[in-house]
């Protein structure tokens, strides 16, 4: 299994309200909300810290769920989120200087 | 229901401000004729107390931010504010008249994935939109300034408020927008100045130039509907709140005064002296506002229109009363539907009333 790097693309508005993330992008005005599990994984896409780290750190310990059934869950989800715009993928860690201009 | 109106309503059921609009200057390089504020720049907020503000907002939960002025492009800071404001990833309207606008500026705006850029237009014809903005060959540095936004792909809004002097010109400006892809929007609401003085309520437009918008297609979509005679008031038009102004919105001057809405100058407090969640929270003025329903409407709690007016709380306000009617909204209602309204009926009785007093009282010297 290829580690993910997840980022938070620099083209959305972003707020939490109530646990849950509203998103809303810059370039189409779409405006998105993402449930508890997804606002997790949106707030640890730091680019840095891989997919499967973020799942066993966050996702695991917080809902008590098996990994592999919680990483591929998660997969499926940062592709939706990558093929919106939201997330960027990556499959090494971003170093600052492209973070700088990514988020 | 539609996600947005969905994120309104958790916002209004949490107490979380949304949408904030903050002027960052009055100064302006315009002198528009129909435009409510004083042109100083005196106690402006710093780039340091702007940012801190900023700060504090979307540490309150603020989504939707509005940057306006003035011009906020006369400040030299003014893209380091935005700036800020996107880091903090708030979704950011940029209202200008866009006159210092060139490609540098248009790239910067896209770079920093600024939502929406809204414009001024009062017309098409330059003799007509300089004559308002005070500023010959505005129109042309406008929408020069449009063209370059849109060749960066960014969404541009033509905002078209009417008036005498350019009722004739909304559908010159409609097609305007078409041909440079923008969004176009119309307000026929001219405010008094923010220091109460109603000298520019002249500028009006009449009640049959109103109604020649209102029946016009291009302009408000489906006549029948926008026009339709308003259905009986019902509960939750009495429960209800008279518009998000105070309750998930509000407006923070240069200076750093919380207003409920940048239409309704009641101060609430100062960022400079008071964290703005404290002000948002705890407020006496924001507090009164907020309890404000229907049916503690003074006059409008029994009128027929009630639950489609546009009565604007901050416009009622600057007449006298926060809880009575807007004279502009009860002609608004009026000229639509055709149905008169409670507002009207209260100021004709009054009017009446005062004729019959004979005897004025008597005012010690």
């Amino acid at each position: 299994m290829n580690d993910i790097y997840i980022t938070r693309s620099n083209a959305v508005a972003a707020r939490e309200l109530g646990g849950e993330m509203m998103i809303m992008s810059a370039t189409d005005s779409t405006l998105f909300s993402l449930n508890e599990t997804a606002t997790l994984i949106w707030q640890a896409a730091d680019g840095k810290t891989s997919l499967a780290e973020i799942v066993e750190n966050r996702i695991c310990q917080e809902y008590h769920v098996e990994p592999e059934v919680a990483y591929q869950d998660a997969e499926d989800l940062v592709q939706e989120l990558a093929s919106l715009g939201i997330l960027l993928l990556s499959d090494q860690p971003v170093g600052n200087a492209q973070l700088e201009v990514m988020q | 229901m539609s996600l947005m109106s969905d994120l309104n309503q958790k916002a209004f059921r949490r107490g979380v401000p949304l949408s904030v609009h903050l002027d960052v200057t009055y100064r302006c390089n315009e002198r528009c004729e129909h435009c409510y504020l004083e042109h100083d720049g005196d106690g402006e907020m710093n780039t340091a107390e702007i940012k801190t503000l900023l700060d504090q907002l979307a540490a309150a939960g603020v989504f939707f931010l509005t940057i306006s002025g003035g011009e906020p492009l006369v400040r030299p800071d003014c893209f380091e504010i935005i700036e800020h404001a996107r880091k903090l990833r708030f979704n950011v309207k940029f209202k200008t008249n866009a006159i210092l606008i060139r490609e540098k500026q248009a790239k910067r705006l896209r770079e920093l994935n600024v939502e929406q850029v809204q414009i001024s237009v009062y017309s098409h014809r330059a003799d007509v939109h300089d004559g308002i903005s005070k500023v010959p060959g505005s129109l042309k540095r406008t929408i020069a300034a449009i063209r370059l936004l849109k060749s960066q792909g960014l969404k541009v809004t033509i905002a078209n408020v009417l008036m005498k002097g350019n009722i004739h010109d909304a559908e010159g400006v409609r097609q305007l927008a078409a041909e440079v892809g923008a969004h176009y929007t119309l307000d026929p609401t001219i405010t008094p100045m923010m220091n109460g003085d109603t000298g520019l309520l002249r500028l009006r437009i009449s009640s049959d130039s109103l109604r020649s918008v209102f029946q016009n297609t291009d302009l408000v979509g489906n006549v029948e509907e926008f026009c339709a005679p308003p259905p009986p008031v019902d509960e939750d038009a009495l429960e209800g709140y008279p518009c998000s102004a105070g309750h998930t919105a509000c407006y923070v001057s240069p200076r750093g005064e919380v207003y409920p809405c940048v239409q309704f100058p009641i101060t609430c407090g100062n960022v400079r002296e008071q964290e703005f969640l404290d002000i948002w929270q705890n407020s006496p003025q924001l507090l009164e506002v907020r309890a404000i329903r229907g049916k503690d409407l003074t006059t409008c709690s029994s009128c027929n229109h009630l639950g489609t007016c546009t009565r604007c709380p901050g416009l009622a306000y600057m007449e006298g009363n926060m809880r009575g009617p807007s004279a502009a909204d009860c002609e608004k209602s009026y000229v639509r539907t055709g149905i008169v309204t409670a507002g009207m009926r209260a100021r004709a009785n009054s009017s009446l009333r005062s004729d019959l007093v004979q005897i004025r009282p008597y005012i010690a010297a």
